[in-house]
């Protein structure tokens, strides 16, 4: 067989991050990626090896930059909720929610009860979703080719409740400044119930297959230890945090949105291998379960938006009777609202970590800066440290436990 | 204000000659760009502020030169203590420079790369300062005020050619 195929990359770019070894062509440096399936999405990794052992891992991202953060500068702020979708394809409901809260902060507007209730329903639905997707992916990479399609089955559902509430599947921009977008229709709630009466059922045959399998304990336990200090220096946050011994959860530690008002674990592991990463994601799946069921039970009646209207456009049967309502109506749609000159930070807890906006208004109808403090980005920044001395196998591991997605890398 | 936030807050003004602003419960102290490494190893350090939250820049493109042109911003938060501080470092000149604050907080390596890239402030000190979001033979710096939003063509059947050779790869 002809290895012509099988090409170096020159050391030349990464003299600096590379061993002296590499230098003098001891050791292999070797793409992986942009084009690979286990580098979920378009990441590429150029790899330091000797024989199947990795020493050195540099990142280089940037393929799926959209410039999304310049793009916003130039709409309003409403406008430019669409394009915080596209930011975290995996957490739709969690960018929009990110997004909308720091508008909200930085004009000062109230959200009715009913509306901050659905959000917390529709965002622990999309952190299920977003496990699930983890879930499926990981055990795809380490070849457990069945649980990604039961994954896949259940987050299914959970897409079709997001079309019905907003008729989108994954670009919802259902959130909107100062509320939701309009009601949910009245089959909302059975769908929830039947769902998460159901998940728990399901949660238990994914955990009967992986949780104690002797393969799956082979290719997780021990791999990519990552300590608690180390997370913190390099910024990473959220599920792969908390395997790491650190309690730190913003919907407990800065209740946001009403997560106050439900009572809920937040799943911490000390071992901060990749075992320890997957039992603190399936252990979230059920704690969501359990918000999403309270937030249900005690989800109160009334206005799902603001009425204020120098923000929140009037409803369409009032434009018919009051020139108020058209007045405001034509404004909103047209100029949009004006921010003060000044700023904010405001975050949430994404399924990946610290998802925070930072927002900048000029005193007009458009944000002056937008900075999306993305949690996968930091994230990654670690895996360098983590994978030195794996085998790329494990690699490939370590990558899926870190849960990444590249939309929200480059943005 | 915070009782913790207020005493650190006293003690970088009279340390560092910060100065603060406050808007919906959020701090901002302005630090001097030679200050800014003291005070975030002091932060870090003293304070348990452990986690650079994040780290980005805003271009104010000033039409007066002795304003500004760019802050460079630091959002830290103490997970003990569950405080915020946002520091602010303003960059004057014709040359962008700040001190990097890798050797305080690792994120600081990727974050100031990215600001590098997006906006041309040079981070003295860095370690690695290649471009990270954008291609290396990338000219000027998007997310600055003066660099145009742009578009590309769209290529279809009928145009493919004509736009074709206007593409940059073809002036190699």
């Amino acid at each position: 067989m002809s290895l012509d195929h099988l090409q170096e990359i020159p050391v030349g770019p990464y003299k600096h991050l590379v061993s002296e070894r590499a230098i003098h062509g001891e050791t292999m440096i070797l793409n992986m990626g942009p084009q690979h399936p286990s580098t979920h999405g378009v990441l590429r990794l150029v790899l330091e090896l000797d024989g199947e052992v990795v020493i050195n891992c540099i990142p280089e991202i940037g393929y799926l930059h959209t410039g999304i953060e310049k793009n916003m500068e130039a709409k309003t702020y409403l406008k430019a909720e669409v394009m915080t979708d596209r930011l975290d394809y995996m957490n739709n409901m969690g960018n929009n929610l990110a997004y909308v809260m720091a508008v909200e902060k930085l004009v000062g507007l109230d959200v009715p009860p009913r509306a901050q209730a659905l959000r917390v329903i529709l965002t622990e639905l999309q952190r299920i979703a977003s496990h699930l997707v983890w879930l499926g992916t990981t055990a795809l990479d380490l070849a457990a080719m069945s649980v990604f399609l039961y994954c896949f089955r259940e987050r299914e559902i959970i897409l079709d409740i997001f079309e019905m509430v907003s008729g989108q599947r994954m670009m919802v921009t259902y959130f909107r400044p100062g509320g939701v977008w309009r009601d949910v229709p009245v089959e909302f709630e059975s769908a929830v119930r039947d769902f998460i009466k159901l998940l728990p059922k399901r949660l238990d045959e994914y955990e009967a297959l992986l949780t104690r399998n002797p393969l799956w304990l082979d290719r997780t336990v021990g791999i990519g230890k990552l300590e608690a200090a180390t997370a913190l220096q390099y910024g990473v946050t959220g599920p792969t945090l908390r395997a790491s011994g650190v309690d730190w959860d913003l919907r407990k530690a800065r209740p946001y949105t009403g997560y106050e008002n439900y009572e809920f674990d937040v799943p911490v592991e000390t071992k901060g291998d990749t075992y320890a990463r997957y039992l603190v994601r399936v252990r979230e799946l059920r704690e969501s379960l359990k918000i999403v069921e309270q937030a249900l039970n005690k989800l109160p009646m009334g206005p799902v938006r603001s009425d204020d209207r120098k923000f929140v456009p009037p409803p369409r049967s009032e434009l018919g009777t009051s020139m108020e309502a058209l007045i405001h109506h034509f404004k909103l749609w047209t100029e949009g609202f004006p921010a003060p000159k000044n700023s904010i930070y405001s975050a949430v807890e994404s399924p990946r970590g610290e998802l925070g906006v930072y927002l900048e208004g000029d005193g007009g109808p458009k944000p002056y800066r937008v900075h999306w403090r993305t949690p996968s980005f930091d994230n990654l920044s670690v895996l360098p440290k983590i994978v030195k001395g794996h085998l790329v196998a494990d690699l490939v591991a370590i990558l899926a436990s870190i849960d990444i997605v590249l939309g929200d890398i480059d943005r | 204000m915070d009782t913790k936030l207020e005493q650190i807050v006293k003690v970088l003004q009279e340390k560092a000659g910060a100065t603060c602003e406050e808007f919906r419960d959020e701090v901002h102290v302005f630090i001097p760009a030679g200050q800014i490494v003291d005070v975030l190893t002091f932060l870090c350090d003293e304070h348990q502020f452990s986690l650079l939250s994040a780290m980005t820049a805003v271009d104010y493109l000033p039409q007066d030169a002795t304003q500004p042109r760019f802050h460079v911003i630091y959002q830290l938060t103490s997970l003990v203590q569950n405080l915020s501080i946002q520091l602010r470092v303003p960059v004057r000149g014709d040359q962008f420079k700040v001190p990097t604050a890798t050797s305080v907080f690792e994120s600081a390596n990727w974050r100031e790369r990215e600001i590098s890239d997006m906006f041309g402030i040079e981070f003295e000190g860095h370690p690695d300062p290649r471009r990270i979001l954008l291609p290396d033979d990338w000219e000027g710096h998007p997310l600055r005020k003066d660099y145009p939003l742009g578009y590309e063509e769209p290529q279809f059947t009928f145009n493919f050619e004509e736009i074709d050779v206007r593409k940059p790869y073809v002036k190699e």
